[in-house]
């Protein structure tokens, strides 16, 4: 079970926590203006990458807080932990590249 | 009382003023308190144990602990039972109940053994190669299979124990309490951290008081009391006996079953726990959990009578048990030495046979001293005796350890004890991420690079002498607890032990049979499972090359066991016969739990009521006293219908619909969900979140809403009330509640950070009575005097706030049943008082309480949909044909999705109503709909969302989702059930006021 | 050489020292005219029946591990073709049928046991959904019925249907045709029989790069070198979308750990196979005694084949709610696989933006079941560049026509 740091309220059991998925995949402002394999690109693609990774969690049980985790997919190591819409860090861990 | 004829006079951990009767298949027997059953039972001279799974071969104690691949043992019966208990490790105690398992009709005379005549027959992955003709007959060869599966029993009844679970946070983490666990935990807890020290024994100092180990110059023990009596002293020390770490998981999280009451008498466990699941979370964790003692393969090596070396000399010492009278040790290291001379003062004549030849002098002169026959370069080529050992052969080695030199010299025995190693007990270092590395001279898995925030010492470790164990076990709690920001100037001295010179292990994975040249036969590798090195080198042979492939194909390691004894024989010998590396050849993988752990303690209290909480209305207790059915509707209780003496559910739910369009029902709306949404841009929000527009809703004024997914499904639906400029009080679906706050939230927070909103639930808050029909209004009339309720001073989706019954309410005009309609809301604990107000008042009227039932049934005939059960996530508001309530004008969730190519196709499935043909059949929901009945597979169009028979229409109704059904009203349909077909005929989702007029009225 | 009683008692005379490799260990070759990269079941059996039924047999079929050894030896071993949408049924149904007739046709034990498999329904809505699902199977010619509580309890006398528990079980749908099969032999036989056809079964061979030329496929990087090869289909199940970054495109798959475990070996109580997805969890007990268990998958991405122990202790609270007398019986090991899971909860088996490259990834946690009729829809696919009838449906297209195959959105969202 993962130990997840809550940018309020610090380290809590994974059990407190739900996790959304893929962060920084941003809603498109026109939708309309898409194509369906562009909106299928939004809607279900994901990069789903082995190694390090880019993902968005609520501290559903505890502040109902949104954030955002880099946790690495092989060795759940989390690398860091940042609030929404903050920029990622540790750019040269670009997610999707293999460990 | 005399004592059981194999107890030794003095000494042991054993407490000879407490005797304790228990019984072994029926047969009464006595030990004390600190013995095992096995223990127990050796001091008894009893050696057959058990039989083993395949074969049914006689089998006897193995092991002094955890590993025990044979003394499985049935305990208790009933209800209470437990089956593959460790003899080994369970402590006797008065009443205690145990019986062997896996044998009829007797141990000692077991039919199935009969399986071991057939061995030739039946080698490792038989059942792959046969019982495939003729066809279809595996499920009648089975049946055999399946009557000759399992151990032991599951008990009869449910559980009377209780389980619970509990958190511990620690600094340091130390698992195992033998000598490098103990002084991991001294030096750790010196320096003021917070240390659990969790061990599997009843007592600690692991396996030191089964030894006659000295420390300082004095026995072993009493260096453990003196560091137990320190720890007890240390504010921030815990110790858990019988508590064993079974699973490392992911940052430092372990679990650790404790083991509160089985070792007490029957009478003394009532009212307690009997077991408690430890959750630990650790900042560090020092991983002290010693090593298992190897067997060697050798011919017939499973007779009752063969055990280790370290596990006789354990009997000896700390049970004070004389495992035998005659003794053979086999062995190929040293560590097999101590045992032998521990034996012999216990008065056994004792012969060693070593495979080695370069022995230090120092080890031969123990055994001179003790008259010790040694047999350098020797191996055991046989053992004799069915139920209990009785002899073996020997012979020595070539210098290749291929062949034997001379001849073979028999030697009658009544113990063998073998040392083929140690494994040390990685389990948990490997469950936690560590690599494996493998030691080639000590021929065994150690740690490698382990995972962060972890340390290794001891026999876990691979470190064997105890002088090394001991300061291990120290530098690692020092540099555990200094990681942890504990530091102490000093420490504690490091004990004094003696070092013996040792001569390095010769490893011999497979001990040759008598026979050279001829095939291994009953040479045991895994003894629960009946594998033997034959198997082995067959699976190698077969291509079942990897060790994964090894262990599935001959099930070694896959006992309860979990291949404690067997996992690294098995890869040598598959390595061997593959002519590859071990190390190259690949690990084994541990998986958790390191011993079976109880289902119960897993579960905790999370069964019976506590399983899922139960959520009831204020009003729930009236609904109970009417005698109300209730349905589950996710965590809710909702009342279901009311029965009256004698009525069916047709009949009461009939009366109840009735009552709501013909004079006044009342339903209990307290579950529906509330959502409060304030803020500058809640309308803006809103907007976003569902498919219709909120902008321009007065305030005052109420509006039923959809909402869909991103791929423009409906998701749920409700009545909103904009409650101010700023606020709107949103209803949800009853069961849909805190996924539809959670969607909110997300969106709010991860997309839209910019709009200025809050959410939050209000469910709980707000008690709601809704009441419906004719007298609805008039009601309504006598119970306030601030609320104007005339028809144009409060139209049809508005609210107004005053008071009901003289309680704060707030009265929304809105209907789901399609009667002229009110909700009243009060604060949830008036919720009650204003159910009985309505009640009282109402009986003139005829108000009549109307539960789930009724309700859908009314909305049904309105044509009003519930979303997920006239949804199922695939249905767009379009299907739904609610074009009117998605706005072209605005972007929402989901919209983008509605024009893709599957969602704008004509086919798709739309609702619709469908009337059978006859008026009195009621389809079922669930249903699947078809043009024409053919042979399957058929056509099918769609399916019955919704049906009943309703009462106020005097006829059965349904909704159903039909492929392009907006299209085909009027055309006919066939239902066809499993013993009929039911013709029906497409209609309009509607059945009753059409127009919708009478919610106005 | 044949297996059976026959050879059995034969080879016992020569203590079992005849028996040849139930597969070669090749080396790769530099060329075929198909890979397959993945030596789980589904991968081996795409080339059994490419090499069977299509005549191509110069084959390889590329494992970077052990045969076997990710979900295929993974799961919970349930069989079974009750699902609600005809595209699955149909497929599922297929698969099934190939079942029955397998340990035949690979001459290798597979122990389908058709035991019947139940699925629980704990309140109204899984009634309702319940009856929807038995009703459209029926139609679609495949066995299903409805049991009640009386009955059930006839079927499964440990189950706990009394009334009074939290959620009493209500009803159940019974697919009698369903069941369990042995997971590792269904890759064994495969890999047997593919190795007898002539393919090139590969282990310990790692896919590092998919090369392509003008939009077509070339051949694959190995830890063992570089593979031409005329077409390639993957099939890796939890690592599809580290396959398609390869292949430079994007899948709708997230990769989960989904947990099982099982427990210790005990005397036969429990006969077929009960599932109940409302209180999650779903339990059959082995040929060898030990109770098989499964529940749902972790919430988050991972690779680790390794889950979160709170999936576990809720999974062990509804077994022992369901299954009273379970409580003091003990869990033996756990582990997890990776699994692949598709937003529609419906597999892809399909062609790929590149061309000769083709996928077949997303069966989530119901993959075993799916083995042979995978196999056998992916070899047509590739053979013939084109799906077949049966899986014309499940493409990579779906998801920007949204023609999805919904099946959990089907079971989900109560009222």
């Amino acid at each position: 079970m993962l130990l997840i740091e809550c940018p309020w309220c610090g380290p809590r059991e994974e059990s407190e926590f739900h996790c959304g998925g893929e962060a920084h995949i941003v809603r498109p402002l026109h939708p309309e203006q898409l194509s369906d394999p562009e909106w299928a690109d939004y809607l279900f693609m994901r990069s789903n990458p082995k190694g390090p990774h880019r993902e968005r969690w609520v501290h559903e049980a505890g502040c109902g807080r949104w954030f955002n985790v880099e946790r690495d997919t092989v060795t759940h190591e989390i690398t860091a932990v940042y609030r929404m819409g903050g920029p990622p860090p540790n750019p040269s861990a670009a997610p999707g590249r293999k460990r | 009382m005399t004592d059981a004829p194999f107890r030794l006079p003095s000494g042991g951990r054993i407490d000879r003023g407490s005797p304790v009767s228990f019984s072994f298949d029926g047969e009464r027997y006595t030990g004390y308190a600190g013995d095992t059953v096995a223990s127990a039972l050796l001091a008894h001279g009893v050696r057959l144990v058990g039989r083993s799974f395949k074969y049914h071969r006689p089998r006897g104690v193995v092991t002094d602990g955890v590993e025990e691949p044979n003394a499985l043992v049935q305990l208790g019966i009933g209800a209470s039972g437990e089956p593959n208990a460790r003899a080994t490790q369970v402590e006797i105690h008065d009443g205690l109940a145990a019986a062997s398992q896996n044998r009829w009709p007797s141990l000692g005379f077991d039919a199935g053994a009969v399986n071991g005549l057939l061995s030739a027959l039946i080698p490792a992955g038989f059942y792959y190669k046969t019982f495939m003709w003729p066809g279809r007959w595996w499920m009648k060869y089975e049946y055999f299979i399946r009557r000759a599966a399992g151990l032991g029993r599951a008990p009869t009844g449910p559980d009377p124990d209780t389980y619970d679970k509990s958190w511990a946070h620690c600094d340091v983490l130390v698992v195992g309490a033998g000598p490098s666990g103990l002084a991991a935990t001294h030096a750790a807890g010196r320096t003021g951290a917070r240390v659990l020290l969790v061990d599997e024994r009843p007592e600690p100092g692991g396996h030191l008081p089964g030894t006659s180990q000295s420390i300082d110059d004095a026995p072993a023990e009493e260096w453990v009391s003196a560091m137990v009596s320190d720890l007890a002293a240390m504010e921030e020390v815990r110790i858990l006996p019988r508590a064993t770490a079974l699973g490392y998981y992911d940052h430092n999280y372990l679990t650790v079953l404790e083991r509160r009451t089985d070792h007490l008498p029957y009478r003394e466990r009532r009212g307690r726990v009997r077991q408690r699941l430890w959750k630990v979370r650790a900042k560090q964790v020092v991983l002290a959990t010693g090593a298992h003692e190897r067997p060697l393969v050798f011919r017939n090596n499973d007779r009752p009578g063969v055990m280790l070396a370290s596990a006789a000399r354990s009997y000896v010492n700390r049970y004070a048990v004389r495992p035998g009278t005659s003794a053979v040790v086999f062995t190929n290291n040293d560590t097999a030495y101590d045992p032998a001379l521990d034996l012999a003062d216990a008065g056994l004549r004792v012969v060693l046979a070593d495979v080695r030849t370069g022995l230090s002098d120092a080890r031969r002169s123990q055994l001179r001293r003790r008259g010790i026959e040694l047999l350098a370069g020797h191996a055991i080529t046989d053992v004799r005796g069915a139920k209990a050992v009785t002899g073996v052969s020997v012979a020595a080695l070539n210098s290749s350890a291929s062949a034997y030199a001379g001849g073979h010299r028999k030697i009658r025995c009544d113990l063998v004890c073998m040392s083929g190693g140690w494994n040390p007990a990685i389990h948990l270092f490997s469950q936690s991420g560590g690599r494996l590395a493998f030691d080639e001279a000590r021929g065994a898995f150690v740690p490698g690079e382990a995972r962060p925030a972890q340390f290794s010492a001891g026999g876990c470790n691979g470190t064997g002498a105890l002088a090394f164990a001991l300061s291990e076990g120290r530098e690692a709690g020092k540099a555990a607890a200094a990681a942890c920001g504990f530091r102490k100037r000093g420490g504690t001295p490091l004990p004094k032990v003696d070092v013996v010179e040792e001569t390095p292990i010769r490893l011999l994975w497979t001990v040759p049979s008598r026979h050279l040249g001829r095939r291994l036969d009953k040479h045991f590798v895994d003894f629960q499972n009946d594998v033997t090195a034959a198997d082995i080198a067959l699976a190698a042979r077969e291509g079942y090359r990897s060790v994964e492939h090894l262990k599935r194909y001959t099930t070694t390691g896959m006992g309860t066991d979990q291949g404690k004894t067997s996992n690294v024989n098995a890869l040598a010998i598959l390595s061997e016969t593959l002519g590859a590396d071990i190390a190259a050849t690949g690990t084994t993988t541990f998986r958790p739990p390191y011993v079976p752990a109880t289902f119960g303690a897993l579960a905790g209290r999370d069964v019976g009521e506590l399983s899922d909480p139960v959520r009831t209305t204020p009003m729930h207790q009236w609904h109970v006293e009417q005698g109300a059915a209730f349905e589950d509707v996710g965590q809710w209780k909702r009342p279901w219908y009311y029965p009256r003496d004698g009525e069916s559910m047709r009949e009461a739910v009939d009366r109840e619909c009735l009552a709501a369009r013909g004079s006044v029902g009342i339903l209990d709306a307290s579950t529906l969900g509330r959502i409060d949404v304030q803020g500058p841009d809640a309308a803006e929000f809103l907007d976003r979140i569902y498919t219709n527009g909120w902008k321009r809703l007065a305030v005052g004024r109420c509006r039923y809403g959809l909402m869909c997914t991103e791929d423009g499904m409906v998701f749920d639906d409700g009545v909103t009330l904009r409650l101010g400029e700023h606020r709107f009080l949103v209803h949800t679906t009853s069961g849909n509640a805190a996924r539809v706050l959670a969607w909110m939230e997300e969106w709010l927070q991860t997309e839209w950070p910019d709009l200025d909103v809050y959410c939050n639930s209000v469910t709980e808050q707000l008690a709601t009575a809704s009441i419906s029909g004719p007298f609805a209004r008039q009601l309504l009339t006598e119970l306030t005097t601030d609320v104007e309720l005339g028809r144009d001073a409060f139209p049809f989706m508005s609210w107004r706030d005053g008071h009901v019954a003289g309680l704060p309410a707030r009265v929304a005009r809105v209907s789901f049943t399609g009667e002229s309609s009110f909700e009243v809301s009060v604060p949830s604990g008036y919720g009650l008082s204003l159910w009985t107000a309505l009640m009282h008042s109402g009986q003139r009227y005829g108000i009549t309480p109307y539960g789930t039932e009724a309700m859908h049934v009314l909305r049904a005939e309105r044509g009003f949909i519930i979303a997920g059960q006239d949804t199922d996530g695939t249905v767009t508001p379009i299907d739904l044909g609610m074009e009117w309530i998605v706005s072209r004008s605005k972007d929402f969730i989901g919209k983008r999705s509605l024009g893709r190519a599957d969602t704008t196709r004509a086919e798709r499935k739309q609702l619709v109503g469908l009337l059978t043909d006859d008026p009195e059949e009621v389809l079922p929901e669930g249903g699947q709909i078809v043009d024409t009945v053919t042979k399957p597979p058929m056509r099918m169009i769609g399916h019955v969302t919704s049906s009943y028979f309703s009462a106020n229409l005097g006829r059965s109704i349904a909704l159903a989702l039909v492929r392009g059904g907006r299209d085909r009203h009027g055309e006919p349909v066939m239902v066809p059930l499993e013993r009929a077909v039911v013709p029906a005929r497409i209609t309009e989702p509607r059945f009753f006021d059409p127009e919708g007029k009478r919610a106005h009225g | 050489m044949r297996y059976s009683i026959f050879s059995l008692a034969r080879n016992a005379f020569g203590h079992h020292e005849g028996w040849p490799a139930a597969w070669r260990s090749p080396e790769p070759k530099q060329s075929y005219d198909v890979v397959i990269v993945g030596g789980g079941g589904h991968g081996l059996a795409t080339a059994y029946y490419l090499a069977a039924l299509h005549g191509i047999r110069d084959v390889a079929v590329i494992e970077k591990g052990w045969l076997g050894g990710g979900n295929t030896g993974r799961n919970t071993t349930i069989i079974r073709s009750n699902y609600l949408w005809d595209e699955s049924a149909h497929l599922y149904e297929h698969s099934l049928k190939l079942y029955e007739g397998l340990s035949r046709e690979l001459n290798f034990n597979i122990m389908l046991s058709q035991r019947g498999v139940l699925n629980l329904a704990h309140n109204l809505h899984d009634l309702r959904e319940l009856s929807r699902r038995v009703n459209a199977i029926r139609l679609n010619g495949i066995d299903s019925e409805v049991l009640t509580p009386v009955q059930i309890k006839a079927m499964v006398p440990i189950l706990d249907t009394s009334p009074d528990v939290r959620y009493p079980v209500l009803g159940a749908s019974l697919q009698r045709r369903g069941g369990v099969a042995r997971h590792d032999a269904v890759a064994w036989g495969f890999a047997r029989g593919a190795d007898a056809r002539g393919v090139d079964v590969i282990q310990n061979c790692e896919v590092t790069g998919i090369r392509q030329r003008n939009g077509a496929v070339e051949g694959v990087e190995t830890s063992r070198g570089y593979i031409r090869a005329r077409k390639v289909g993957v099939v890796v199940a939890g690592h599809a979308s580290v396959l398609a970054a390869m292949a430079g495109f994007r899948l709708p798959i997230e990769s989960h750990p989904l947990q099982a475990l099982v427990s210790e070996p005990i005397k036969p109580i429990h006969h077929s196979v009960v599932m109940s997805n409302a209180v999650h969890v779903y339990v059959s007990q082995s040929d060898k005694g030990e109770l098989v268990i499964g529940a749902g998958i972790d919430g988050y991405d991972s690779y680790a084949q390794r889950g979160s122990f709170p999936v576990i202790e809720d999974q062990m609270g509804a077994l022992v709610e369901l299954f009273p007398i379970f409580s003091r019986l003990k869990m033996l090991r756990h582990w997890a696989g990776i699994v692949d899971t598709c937003p529609d909860a419906s597999p892809i088996i399909s062609k790929t933006p590149v061309k000769h490259l083709y996928f077949n990834c997303g069966w989530g946690t119901g993959g075993f079941k799916a083995t042979p009729g995978s196999g056998w829809v992916f070899a047509h696919t590739i053979a013939h560049d084109a799906p077949h009838a049966l899986n014309a449906a499940f493409t990579l297209d779906r998801f920007s026509t949204g023609a999805l195959i919904d099946e959990h959105g089907a079971a989900a969202v109560a009222h």
